[in-house]
């Protein structure tokens, strides 16, 4: 399955990167999967994505949780509390 | 309804016209306007940098003003959020609504600001000139939020 996934503001920039085409493993379903992927790619990746409470996902541009199931051709984001307004 | 994300300023009256323009039913217009402020004593912030999610951003507010009009009883609203370099003293956001009567405009422009505050996806990041930092989500903000849900 192959997925868009974007990081925004300060998670971005920590991060280093705002975009990438993932070609995930079957066993990847959920944002939680998604995750766990994410924090062993180590460094940080493991710090931003590790028992990081705060951080929010959305699933096609709806505000998802740690349930949330991905498909294939997903756009999914990471990014941190906002702050708009 | 008016929504928009946009990198240039806008004008409260301009707004207020196109919402208002050919209505004879409108007895109250409330706006709200948020403005790029410095409050530090040394007058440090240069400029406000605003990220938004583009898609995500426009769906978040559309349902968020869809949310409001059918829960108070307002004739149209208005949000309009700038993106992009901002400047102290320079507009953000401005939100209108228009009512038969007062009470309903007040409230609901206060609920959209409160959950616009803590919904849709915008991050502000502060330039000073020791440097630059994200601003952190407020407590107060959430708090504000989670009135309207009791």
């Amino acid at each position: 399955m192959k997925i868009n996934l974007l990081y925004f503001a300060s998670l971005k920039e920590t991060l280093n990167c705002d975009q990438e085409i993932l070609e995930l493993d079957k066993d990847i379903d959920t944002i939680q999967d998604l995750k766990t992927f994410l924090v062993q790619r180590g460094g940080v990746w493991k710090s931003s994505f590790l028992a990081n409470n705060a951080l929010l996902a959305s699933v096609n541009h709806q505000m998802a949780n740690e349930q949330t199931s991905i498909h294939d051709q997903d756009e999914v984001a990471f990014f941190p509390p906002v702050t708009g307004g | 309804m008016l929504i928009s994300v946009q990198q240039q300023d806008f004008e409260v009256n301009k707004i207020i016209d196109q919402l208002t323009q050919g209505r004879s039913d409108i007895g109250a217009i409330v706006t709200f306007t948020g403005l790029v402020r410095d409050l530090s004593k040394e007058k440090d912030l240069v400029a406000m940098d605003l990220e938004h999610y583009p898609g995500m951003t426009e769906k978040s507010l559309k349902s968020l003003a869809e949310s409001a009009l059918k829960k108070w009883q307002i004739k149209d609203l208005a949000i309009i959020h700038r993106v992009g370099r901002l400047h102290p003293t320079e507009n953000i956001v401005m939100v209108v609504t228009i009512s038969a009567h007062r009470k309903q405009a007040f409230d609901a422009c206060e609920y959209l600001m409160d959950y616009l505050k803590t919904q849709a996806p915008f991050w502000k990041k502060e330039i000073t000139r020791d440097g630059e930092h994200w601003v952190a989500a407020k407590q107060s903000d959430l708090k504000a939020t989670s009135r309207w849900e009791k």
